[in-house]
């Protein structure tokens, strides 16, 4: 009984939260598109200002992952290929892994765990403080005032982080190919030669992509968080696991249709 | 009680509402109207939903039944913009951005929905900042005030579009007497100036005979309005023995 109970009250909230979800994509979607009628509605100054706390407070950690995943890329694999003498195919690999799919990756997950739970956490406190009310009883759409400047924010923060993730990282790996005599004019030229723009632009629109999706979710999750003493830290817990369960998926997503499509 | 004379006309009017949330009702049956230029209170107990219909006047939550018309219009999509434009709210905890400072506060309205210039619109927002004695905290950050500046820059927040009606959730609770008489003088003052309605909720007994011509109130435990007057009148002339335990002793459930 208490297993069919806790079964059924899942199934409840899935299709509540469900909808909920969709009508703040709805919302948003619509609040986006009105900007195209008045662009000057958008709010230039608080997008500016989350795109600054993105960029600035991600940075650290996102070029210090990045830096230490290429250390340890060329260090796993250097390994392996010195066996065969070949070493310097390790620039190969890091270009790819970290152009397609390594730092798209760690820089939306950092995003998340960053910018993703601060905007679940200033919109849920704005929220427990009524501020949320304030603004729909001043006529002011709490969506088009809070979640697309920080959506957008999001957007425009993911790719600067990516491409600087992703220098770090090969600085990172032509460092160590440098400890095993593989000199750096030589490792750029094998990046340079594996990496194509399409590889490097497509690695950014998923970045952008991500972007959304962590901006997104965090704003959603705050816009709902619960009314209760905890509600803000639970919406920040959303955020961030919400996040990463859709990067992973999306990027899922994303491997399979460039396989089908064969990109 | 002041020299203005309320009207006649109801500017908010209740007809067998029933007040809560999906899937909870909180109060049935409630009927009453507000009229223009009055001070209307809402009174209860804690939690006796009073905030809840407040909610509903002010648009935020729909009727679970009956009907709620605000200067002759309902709450719809469709009237929401302009009826937006006629109220002012001053939420209970204040509800200023605390991302901006108070003046800026007190200009989002005006940015946001009046044709002034930039300096008029300036010169506005100092004018209600000083309207509730605050000129000179104008640069300040909300998180740097006292909660009563701040619900008195909430109020002229509220008042910054020169609402026909400006609700009030419980703006004296957690201020010492001596402020909370200082902001019923405010209220009075303003609307005394500029005639603006009311609808003020409090639990607190020396405002409601202050400031209130007429107050409705609701019990928690019966979940409907048990009572609708003058203060004066209710005090002294109902049988209802939660209503004269209310007014009595002043206090329910020890608040
Ligand atoms: N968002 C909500 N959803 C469901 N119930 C609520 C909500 N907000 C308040 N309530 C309940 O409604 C009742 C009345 O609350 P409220 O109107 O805030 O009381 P008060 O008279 O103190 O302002 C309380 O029992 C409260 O638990
Ligand atoms: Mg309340």
């Amino acid at each position: 009984m208490a297993f069919t109970d806790s079964v059924g009250r899942s199934v409840v909230k899935f299709r509540a939260d469900f909808a909920a979800n969709m009508a703040f994509l709805g919302e948003t979607v619509v609040a986006a598109l009105g900007l195209i009628f008045r662009p000057d509605r958008f709010r230039f100054g608080d997008a500016a200002l989350a795109f600054q706390r993105a960029a600035f407070d991600g940075l650290p950690i996102a070029v210090g992952i990045g830096f230490l995943l290429g250390v340890i890329l060329a260090f796993q694999s250097a390994a392996a290929l010195q066996m065969f003498g070949v070493e310097v195919y390790v620039a190969d690999l890091l270009a790819i892994g970290l152009f397609r799919e390594l730092g798209p990756i760690i820089t939306a997950i950092v995003l998340a765990g960053r910018s993703g739970s601060a905007f679940a956490a200033e919109i849920g406190t704005m929220k427990v403080d009524e501020e949320l009310d304030a603004l729909t009883t001043m006529g002011l759409p709490p969506v088009r005032f809070l979640v697309l400047p920080r959506v957008a924010a999001a957007m425009l923060a993911m790719p600067v982080l990516t491409i600087l993730a992703e220098l770090a990282g090969l600085v990172g790996g032509a460092l160590v190919l440098q400890l095993m005599r593989v000199p750096t004019v030589v490792f750029w030229n094998h990046v340079t030669d594996t990496a194509t723009v399409f590889m490097i632009a497509f690695g950014l629109a998923k970045s952008c992509l991500f972007g959304l999706l962590v901006g997104l979710i965090g704003c959603g999750a705050g816009m709902r968080a619960p009314s209760t003493a905890d509600g803000v830290g639970v919406a920040a817990t959303r955020a961030v696991v919400g996040s990463l369960v859709a990067i992973a998926v999306s990027d899922g997503l994303l491997a399979v249709v460039c396989y089908v499509w064969s990109l | 009680m002041d020299a203005v004379k309320p009207s006649d006309e109801p500017v908010i009017r209740l007809e067998h509402v029933e007040a809560g949330y999906p899937g909870r009702t909180i109060l049935r049956d409630v009927t009453f109207d507000v009229r223009r230029g009055e001070i209307f209170a809402l009174l209860g107990g804690s939690g006796c939903g009073k905030s809840t219909i407040l909610k509903h006047m002010i648009g935020l939550n729909p009727v679970l039944g009956g009907r709620l018309t605000l200067a002759g219009q309902e709450w719809t999509r469709k009237t929401r913009a302009s009826l937006c434009r006629k109220i002012g709210v001053m939420y209970q905890s204040g509800a200023l951005f605390g991302s901006m400072t108070c003046l800026e506060n007190v200009l989002l309205p005006l940015e946001e929905f009046s044709r002034l210039g930039r300096t008029a619109r300036r010169a506005r927002a100092l004018e209600l900042l000083a309207d509730v004695e605050l000129a000179d905290a104008a640069d300040r950050m909300p998180g740097e005030i006292s909660g009563g500046m701040k619900k008195r820059v909430a109020i002229a927040r509220a008042m910054a579009l020169e609402p026909e009606v400006v609700f009030l959730d419980e703006p004296s609770a957690g201020l010492d007497p001596i402020t909370s008489a200082a902001l019923d003088g405010l209220i009075l003052r303003l609307r005394r100036e500029k005639g603006m309605t009311f609808v003020v909720v409090t639990h607190e007994l020396p405002s409601v005979f202050a400031i209130a011509d007429r107050c409705a109130m609701f019990d928690k435990a019966r979940g409907r309005m048990i009572a609708l007057g003058a203060p004066a009148a209710l005090r002294d002339g109902s049988r209802d023995d939660f209503v004269r335990k209310f007014f009595g002793r002043g206090t329910v459930n020890g608040k």
